[in-house]
């Protein structure tokens, strides 16, 4: 790389240009590209939610706008007639995936800053375990898990459904966070150091607000990971503590064996909605996360 | 050094768990047997069932406990999935779960259950007494030769016609087929059951085999027969129509709904599916077959024996690790009662197992199906009743499907079909 | 690149050397990574390592056989590597006892279709995901008007949860669904064999490009423009400047985004398992180890333990050999470009 860089360890970087097409064919490409992406992203989205609104028997009708359009697949959705109960669902993945959050973020930045800062014989281990734990076949976790939470009397509650999730997400978040611990500019911690600070000052004065951007895009990953979370959270889950994605899979409509399509594209709807917020409130975190992160020294 | 003492630990901790998991039974071999002292506990206790969509169960529940204040019951809802209902009470048994008292158990999962001597054999002191009941569903719950369960709610294949196009339905198969050009020439499919691949496909495909005069296992439950010409005679009705187009092509993705919505969108002449229809078709504001349409029983091989039905429905179980059997044992007295089984079809149109509610004028005059539907239960034959149901019914749905796709022929499929389930029940 | 550790910069560099093996150094940097590591460790060796023991002991242990004198279930012993060999070798056991090749319709039968079926659809999908995923991520790099409605628009898919995916794609793959309408075909895409894969390749590409597309950005991102001046200066066209400047700048990070997801393809169940329930030949691995749960819980360990070995492989390769870098140690390669 140019020899800027090297040198400039104490001064902030200049924030990198990212590369522009220069010619008029290019700019055609992009924006077709860019169409491309936003019907990608968009039209079953869109589908989904143009359906909900749908009435039950025009469930297939093919028209870009209702005919008839209701509201009554949300009022069924929300209801809580015939044991749905999918506002408590809500509730539930917030706060599972709160928590998740929250602890798998805290776990992580320990481990990443061992692995980024320090050194030590049992690295290389290290690394191979969390990169082992996640290669597990998650239904092989079913059954052994099962049994450790009734033999101890966990099943149903809270922390059996918050617990192996924080390990899922550890290894995710571990490995996020060290790549941006990697980047951060460490000597300016020292020089915080030898003015006086102990390793844990410097690292929460200097290192973390630096870090914070990159904080930021992790968790925002391990809460959509823990919020998705399907398998062993019907399998240790009770009615009063399942999150969305089982509270979705059971949906039923008032008959048997009726798969009420336009419910559950309501009740997808309602479920997708967190996390679209969130997503759009911080997609220019995310993105600068990513990009602040990784950044020339 | 530090470093090896957190590895160390973790290990430690590790092996712990495992000789903690270890050490608390994960072995099945549960006993029933010895004489315990739950058998005449009273307490509170838990029913489990799917989900009660019609809601019948939160009533009878709440009947009960008004006038049980020491004995309440809670009712834990599962999925409305048969495979995750069956999951959900394979887990809890095999932790040896005591908060599942009283179960719901699909007719198939009988064997499966009491085999694996999860459920409280119903004899001496809890003893249940199946009079009026009827005699396939008493089979049901029935596994060497003692009861396991007590009958609660049937079901039965049916034949739904369109009266408008055939006046009389048919009784057998080549009278069903000859009609086949009136759907033609309105431009509908002509037959279609369920043939996706899951559950119902092996209910259609036994029905189909049972219709032709052959079985699927012998009376022993675990010795394959089903290679055999009458066999193949029943599985080629399925094979065949669907070859020449009278079952239409898009059936092989039908499960219940998909066939229900087609025949009330006016695209099938002969539907085979659940009671449950009836009422759909007659009240769906997008149905275009409302009264226009019959129940019959299903077309047999020959004029003088109707088709046989698959017999579905469910028991209830008592698990053996209940700790409040006597309790349990009464509870289900009480949802079985004339009373209740009444309201499951009034409220929940679900078939009752008592005989003598299929001959109540009042009920037929609300549910003109009854005695149609008396009839398939009474000539039903219950899918194999065997210890390794999910093994079996995994052998007949991918070959039968294949069959009926075509990718195989019908007798390849049906001695694939034995070898498949020779090896389930005869093996390790 | 980054200032990374033990990175070139030489006697300007304060970062901590590893001291001799032994030294006090080391020890307080082991003593204090062991503390660190430790609540990571812990929480993961409960709740992965100790399935996975636990999942190889069954693995030895023989599936309850069914006693002929009782009717009952009992407990089958001791396995060897019986239930190994059942699943690789195809080995199912008749009544009089020897061993024949597995019928099908038999579980057995199905493991290798399954494992091939799993291959294909990881192999597929993951080619798929990175071009689709590296041409999202070149033009979310550039500056454009409505970026942040672009960024949103390829985070949807990816935020959706699987399970609403699932239905999502059952209720638009219907027979009377939207895409057989706007196709104008009447294709059965759950009920064919290739429609159904298909249906699921189509289906998991489209939710998880965004995610390959993030992960690319994130290495596009730290590629500064003036190298791609600098090469356009020396004449170099559009294409050279792509697979001479970015692919080689990005590959790090792209290895290890096709690592994760080639990993977790492998492992797919709930897309499959919710669209077409396996049939159709799109059972896959996991598919299959949750239907052996259904009959006999040892042999499905045995499975499941097949399959771990599966992934591990496949990650094996990546490191060794595709030098997937998932240590902290990044060694940039923009210190060879000059």
């Amino acid at each position: 790389m140019t020899a800027a860089p090297a040198t400039a360890s104490a001064a902030p970087s200049p924030k990198v240009e990212a590369y522009q097409p220069s010619h008029f064919w290019a700019n055609t490409r992009t924006y077709l590209g860019v169409a491309l992406i936003v019907i990608w992203g968009l039209a079953p989205a869109v589908w989904m939610v143009i359906t909900s609104f749908r009435p039950a028997d025009a469930t297939f009708e093919t028209t870009l706008w209702p005919t008839n359009p209701t509201l009554e697949n949300y009022r069924a959705a929300f209801s809580t007639d015939g044991g749905n109960n999918l506002p408590r669902a809500l509730l539930n993945s917030l706060f599972i995936s709160t928590t998740v959050t929250a602890i798998g973020l805290l776990f992580g930045v320990f481990a990443a800053y061992a692995l980024a800062r320090l050194n030590f014989r049992f690295k290389p281990i290290l690394v191979g375990f969390i990169l082992g734990a996640s290669m597990f076949p998650l239904v092989a976790l079913v059954t052994p898990l099962f049994q450790l939470f009734t033999n101890i009397g966990w099943m149903g509650t809270y922390q059996a459904l918050i617990i192996p999730n924080i390990s899922f997400v550890l290894p995710l978040t571990i490995y996020t966070l060290t790549a941006f611990f990697t980047e951060m500019p460490w000597d300016l911690e020292e020089a915080a150091r030898i003015d006086g600070c102990t390793q844990g000052q410097a690292f929460r004065k200097i290192i973390l607000p630096l870090a914070a951007p990159g904080l930021f895009t992790t968790a925002i990953l391990a809460f959509i990971a823990a919020w998705n979370e399907f398998l062993i959270a019907s399998q240790l889950s009770s009615a009063t503590t399942q999150p969305v994605t089982v509270a979705i899979a059971s949906f039923t409509g008032s008959i048997p064996r009726q798969e009420p399509y336009t419910t559950l594209m309501a009740a997808g709807t309602i479920v997708t909605v967190p996390l679209l917020i969130m997503v759009l409130l911080f997609q220019k975190r995310i993105v600068s996360g990513l990009t602040a992160g990784g950044v020339k020294g | 050094m530090r470093a090896r003492k957190t590895i160390g630990a973790a290990l430690a901790t590790c092996a712990a768990l495992v000789l903690a998991a270890c050490s608390s039974g994960s072995t099945s071999s549960g006993g029933g047997g010895a004489a315990d002292s739950t058998q005449d506990a009273r307490g509170p206790i838990t029913y489990v069932q799917g989900k009660d969509n019609s809601n019948v169960v939160r009533p009878l529940i709440e009947k009960w406990n008004s006038s049980h204040p020491n004995e309440q019951v809670t009712f834990k809802e599962q999925t409305d999935q048969a495979d995750q209902q069956h999951d959900d009470l394979v887990q809890h048994f095999q932790a040896q779960d005591p908060s599942y008292d009283v179960v719901s158990v699909d007719v198939v999962w009988t064997a499966e259950f009491a085999a694996k001597g999860w459920l409280q054999a119903l004899t001496d002191k809890l003893k249940f007494d199946t009079a009026g009941m009827l005699e396939p569903t008493i089979k049901a719950a029935t596994y060497n030769n003692t009861l396991y369960a007590a009958p609660n709610t049937s079901d039965a294949g049916l034949l739904y016609y369109r009266t408008d196009l055939v006046p009389t339905p048919p009784a057998t198969w080549d009278e069903m087929i000859a009609d086949c050009p009136i759907a033609q020439q309105n431009g509908m499919g002509c037959y279609a059951g369920q043939f996706f691949q899951y559950e119902g496909l092996t209910v259609n495909a036994a029905e189909a085999i049972n219709t032709g005069g052959g079985e699927i296992v012998g009376p022993d439950g675990k010795t394959a027969t089903v290679d055999s010409a009458e066999s193949a005679k029943g599985l080629s009705l399925l094979a065949d129509n669907y070859a020449n187009g009278n079952i239409p092509k898009e059936a092989i993705t039908f499960k219940e709904e998909e066939s229900r919505l087609a025949f009330e969108s006016g695209k099938l002449l002969f539907l085979r599916n659940w009671p449950y229809v009836y009422k759909l078709a007659s009240t769906d504001s997008t149905s275009v077959v409302q009264g226009k349409f019959g129940v019959a029983p299903l077309p047999g091989l020959t004029a003088d024996k109707p088709g046989a039905s698959s017999l579905g429905g469910h028991s209830l179980g008592m698990s053996v690790y209940s700790k409040n059997k006597a309790t349990a044992l009464d509870f289900m007295k009480f949802i079985t009662n004339a009373e209740n089984e009444k309201f499951q079809l009034t409220q929940g149109s679900l078939a009752p197992v008592l005989g003598a509610l299929y001959d109540d004028p009042e009920l037929i005059a609300q549910f003109p199906y009854l005695p149609t539907l008396k009839i398939s239960i009474e000539n039903a034959i219950p899918r194999p009743v065997s210890p390794f149901y999910p093994a079996v019914t995994k052998a007949i749905q991918d070959n039968a499907y294949e069959a009926i796709q075509g990718t195989k022929s019908v007798q390849q499929a049906l001695t694939d079909m034995q070898a498949a389930i020779t090896s389930a029940t005869g093996g390790s | 690149m980054a200032v990374a550790a033990g990175s070139d910069t030489g006697s300007n560099q304060v970062q901590p050397k590893p001291g001799k093996i032994g030294t006090s150094e080391s020890q307080g940097q082991g003593k204090r990574a062991a503390l660190l590591v430790t609540p990571a460790v812990i929480l993961l060796t409960v709740v992965i390592v100790y399935p996975l023991i636990q999942g190889v002991l069954m693995s030895f242990q023989k599936d309850s056989g069914l006693d002929p004198a009782t009717g009952m279930f009992v407990a089958g012993g001791f396995a060897g590597i019986s239930n190994y060999t059942h699943w690789l070798l195809q080995q199912c056991p008749t009544p009089s006892g020897e061993m024949v090749s597995c019928p099908p319709g038999s579980l057995g039968a199905q493991f290798w279709p399954a494992f091939w079926v799993t291959i294909f659809f990881t192999v597929v999908t993951v080619i798929l995901e990175t071009v689709l995923g590296m041409w999202f991520a070149m033009i979310m790099n550039r500056k454009l008007r409505g970026r942040g409605l672009l960024r949103a628009a390829i985070l949807i898919p990816w935020a959706i949860p699987t399970a609403v995916t699932a239905k999502l794609a059952a209720f638009v793959f219907a027979f009377a669904g939207i895409v057989n309408a706007i196709l104008n075909t009447e294709i059965l895409w759950t009920g064919e064999e290739w429609p159904s894969r298909f249906a699921i390749i189509f289906t998991d590409v489209w939710k998880t490009t965004p995610f390959m597309a993030l992960l690319i950005l994130a290495g596009l991102q730290t590629i500064p423009a003036d190298v791609y001046e600098a090469a356009s200066m020396d004449g170099a066209t559009k294409w050279q400047q792509f697979t001479r400047v970015t692919l080689p700048l990005v590959r790090p990070a792209l290895i290890v985004a096709v690592m994760f997801r080639t990993l977790d393809v492998l492992r797919i169940y709930d897309l499959p398992a919710i669209l077409t329930g396996g049939a159709n030949g799109t059972t896959t691995l996991s598919i299959l180890v949750v239907d052996q749960i259904r009959q006999g819980f040892n042999s499905a360990a045995a499975l499941s333990t097949l399959t771990f070995l599966l992934v591990f492989f496949v990650a094996f390769l990546f490191i060794k050999f595709a030098g997937a870098n998932v240590t902290a140690d990044h060694q940039p390669k923009l210190e060879k470009v000059k």
